[in-house]
């Protein structure tokens, strides 16, 4: 057990350190799309590119990928400093997020040396935004039962169907996306993974507003799309495996220990300030039960993420650990947000353009917001049903 | 950075999980939890040629002079397999108190001793207030000249049968506050001290009432400094804290496994129970519950090492926690076993009632959160 940085780690935290003081932008309304990603607007969208660009160039982004791809070949452990400093900084999620975190990783395993010299240095740079097509309206736990067909055309695939939760399609330059190349072949072996260009004619993108008022995702309709057959990634009808070499890219992803820690210190000053029925709200017992539960879950989430990196140091199977982050830190973000909105009291359903909202209706915005979290990439239900039969080996079916 | 278990600490788990697999199977745990005294000298014989008992007495007085990180396998190991052993009370609690408040020459004097296994000491500390904070120590040694006079009583004593010395704290002051606790080392066969077995229901770790009725103790058998015993049994609280959730982490882990092993095997409605949903989720929520909270009791174990705000601020999150993971778990486990589950022949109501009464050992969950938030500071 050795909880120290290194030498070298502790450098580049400080590097980074004084570099946001230097470059970070003082309004981050400007940058921030909010967590659903929903950048508004053409002057938010090139601010928000121009700023992953900075970060890029200065070294700060993908650092964990190879050298050869534009990355530095960093340690998980300086991958950790980096989020943890963007965080503590208040840096909001970058518009080339799904791009960074699920296409990047699964082109360089999967994808050919054209597709990473050709997508990969504009995921890096936000020259193009990627989003996720995965969700259909009849296929979302059950994935894999997805109808969006392709056709194969010559040189090209023709695609047909419709997507939904499409998260950042109304401003996506392109589309990761599963469709179905062999209707005949059984559910997981007739899907492959293809490169959508979202200009192509015949895509048409509706935003769908979400229950906090914000147009994060969005319905994808695909009338007879012409996609290139160069942007299938990995194997005809080989989608499935592909898709999944990078889920736990996604699960992670949503469930980042380092955020649940911001979330928990936002609701503690928030406690901290607070009186419901003329009393201090930490003078409580049982809110201050209800605090220090969700602190303890708070820090054994961050130990058990301390845990994890050494496990991948010393090459330990990760096993399920994507699937248990993914169901404990959603619902416990849910429930730090939660108790916020019951120490607010009336004040709890003020959205931010109240007055008198707290933290500028940050938390009923991140209350709901939290709850899709619970939903998206997969539900609590579904983390369940992977870790009892993949973990625990129960049978399947039922 | 390095979060985890090291090689020689991984090699200690296996090793003990091995050893405890063959000397203390179930119905080893069965037989002593039928008998009178529940205690297996041969078993404990055989844990003291392992050395455990020496893992935290300091190399110079002949123990290994390992850390909290250490002791923690070797406990997660003994709540796994509930093998019935005053390890806890004599390695763990009494070492440390021993260790941090007794002076140089009676460090000198019991530790090699309780390090080799040949002595078992246990703390006498809770009373009927059953608090543990300062007010918890009520019981008086009235001084008569350079001797001093116990009469009251003692309660929730671990082991108090098989151990051969109490560690016991009584006020040499008046008032409830931390100053005026001293300790005192007092033999089991002292004159005019009597034990009573608590009658609870976890057989597999035996608790006493200690009644002192006027019992005489000599000036030497004041352990360290007159009146300042406090602070080293709030610290001995961190240290049984980490070490009952360390059980609590091996126990979960015991019960989960078996019920899931049930499930794979019994069929209902023509298959396997553990293929219906409703049961795959009872698994796996308590899997995903017991799984992370592994690195709490690490953290809590790690930190003790400094004696620091955090090191009792984690001991508390890692009671409050496992101590509920624990019952948690074992509640779920018996109900996937169905009715076999609440009878007395199966195995699994030992792991079941070990939770409830580790849960509420020093300290119930609720006031650990509440220990948890005041050391926050809020
Ligand atoms: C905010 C947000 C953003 C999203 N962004 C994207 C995106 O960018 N791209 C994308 O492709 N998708 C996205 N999604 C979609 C998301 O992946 C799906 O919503 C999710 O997988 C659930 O599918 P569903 O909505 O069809 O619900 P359903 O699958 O119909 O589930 C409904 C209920 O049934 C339960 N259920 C279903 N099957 C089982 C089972 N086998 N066992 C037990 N319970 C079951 C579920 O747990 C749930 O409670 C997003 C979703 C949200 C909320």
């Amino acid at each position: 057990m050795n909880l120290e940085f290194s030498k070298d780690d502790e450098k580049f935290r400080r590097g980074l350190r004084a570099w946001l003081r230097k470059h970070l932008p003082k309004r981050h309304d400007e940058i921030d799309g909010g967590e659903d990603l929903n950048f508004v607007g053409d002057a938010q969208i090139a601010a928000a590119k121009s700023w992953q660009r900075t970060l890029y160039e200065a070294g700060y982004v993908a650092i964990e990928w190879p050298k050869e791809h534009g990355g530095h070949g960093a340690s998980t452990v300086r991958q950790t400093i980096l989020t943890e400093e963007l965080l503590n900084h208040r840096v909001p999620g970058l518009i080339g997020q799904l791009g960074l975190q699920m296409l990047g990783p699964t082109l360089i395993r999967c994808g050919t040396t054209a597709q990473r010299k050709r997508f990969l240095p504009k995921i890096l740079t936000a020259e193009e935004i990627w989003c996720q097509g995965y969700s259909e309206p009849g296929s979302g736990s059950d994935l894999a039962s997805l109808r969006t067909s392709a056709e194969i055309d010559g040189d090209f695939f023709v695609v047909n169907g419709q997507k939904i939760w499409t998260t950042t399609a109304h401003f996506a330059d392109w589309m990761f996306c599963l469709v179905r190349t062999d209707p005949e072949a059984r559910k997981h072996e007739g899907i492959s993974y293809v490169l959508i260009d979202m200009k192509s004619p015949g895509i048409e993108v509706r935003p769908l507003m979400q229950m906090n008022g914000q147009s994060g995702f969005n319905e994808v309709f695909f009338t007879d799309v012409r996609v290139p057959r160069e942007n299938l990634v990995g194997e005809l009808h080989g989608g499935w495996a592909v898709a999944n070499t990078t889920l736990s890219h996604e699960r992670n992803m949503l469930a980042n220990p380092m955020r649940t820690q911001q979330l928990m210190a936002d609701l503690l000053r928030l406690a901290a300030r607070r009186n419901q029925n003329g009393g201090r709200v930490t003078r409580n017992p049982l809110l201050r039960q209800k605090l220090a539960d969700l602190q303890i879950k708070v820090d054994m989430m961050k130990y058990h993420s301390w845990k994890l990196l050494s496990d991948e140091a010393h090459g330990r199977p990760a096993g399920a650990a994507a699937s248990i982050n993914k169901l404990v830190t959603t619902e416990l973000n849910h429930d730090i947000c939660t108790l916020a909105l019951e120490l607010l009291g009336d004040f709890g359903p003020l959205m931010g353009r109240s007055p008198h909202a707290e933290d500028r209706g940050l938390w009923p915005r991140d209350w709901m917001f939290t709850l899709g979290m619970i939903i998206g990439g997969g539900t609590s239900q579904i983390q369940k049903n992977i870790i009892a039969e993949r973990v625990l080996g129960l049978p399947r079916g039922g | 950075m390095d979060f985890g278990l090291n090689g020689d600490q991984e090699l200690l788990a296996q090793s003990a999980r091995a050893f405890l697999e063959a000397e203390a199977p179930p119905d080893v745990i069965r037989r002593l939890g039928d008998d009178s005294v529940g205690h297996c000298a041969d078993l404990n014989a055989k844990i003291a040629r392992q050395g455990w008992n020496g893992i935290l007495v300091p190399e110079a007085h002949g123990g290994l002079g390992l850390g909290m990180l250490d002791a923690t396998v070797l406990l997660t190991e003994l709540g796994r397999s509930l093998a019935p052993s005053p390890f806890l009370a004599s390695s763990v609690l009494a070492t440390t108190l021993l260790s941090s408040a007794a002076s140089i020459a009676q460090r000198r004097h019991w530790l090699p001793q309780l390090a080799t296994g040949a002595t078992i000491a246990t703390v006498a500390w809770l009373e009927e207030s059953d608090r543990v904070d300062p007010a918890g120590v009520a019981l008086r040694a009235r001084r008569a000249r350079d001797r001093f006079r116990l009469s009251g009583s003692k309660l929730f004593v671990l082991d108090a049968h098989v151990a051969h010395v109490y560690l016991v704290a009584a006020r040499t002051a008046a008032g409830l506050g931390p100053n005026g606790v001293s300790l005192f080392a007092i033999p089991r066969d002292a004159d005019g001290l009597s034990l009573t077995p608590l009658e609870g229901f976890d057989r597999t770790r035996r608790l006493f009432e200690i009644t002192f009725d006027d019992v005489v103790v000599e000036r030497d058998q004041r352990i360290g400094r007159e009146g300042t015993a406090w602070k080293h049994l709030e610290r001995m609280l961190d240290v049984a804290c980490v070490a009952i959730a360390a059980e609590c982490q091996g126990g979960a882990e015991r019960a989960l496994s078996m019920a899931v092993e049930y499930a794979k095997m019994r069929e209902q409605f023509g298959r396997a129970i553990g293929s219906f949903q409703a049961v795959k989720h009872m698994a796996a929520e308590c899997f995903a519950e017991i799984e992370p909270s592994r690195a709490l009791v690490w953290y809590a174990a790690h930190a003790q090492g400094a004696h620091t705000r955090e090191a009792s601020r984690a001991a508390s999150m890692a009671k409050a926690r496992l101590g509920e993971v624990f019952s948690r778990t074992a509640n779920t486990a018996v109900q996937m076993h169905g009715g076999i589950g609440f009878t007395w022949e199966h195995d699994m109501h030992f792991w079941f009632k070990r939770a409830k009464a580790n849960e509420a050992l020093f300290g119930s969950p609720a006031f650990h959160r509440e220990r948890v938030a005041a050391l926050s500071g809020w």
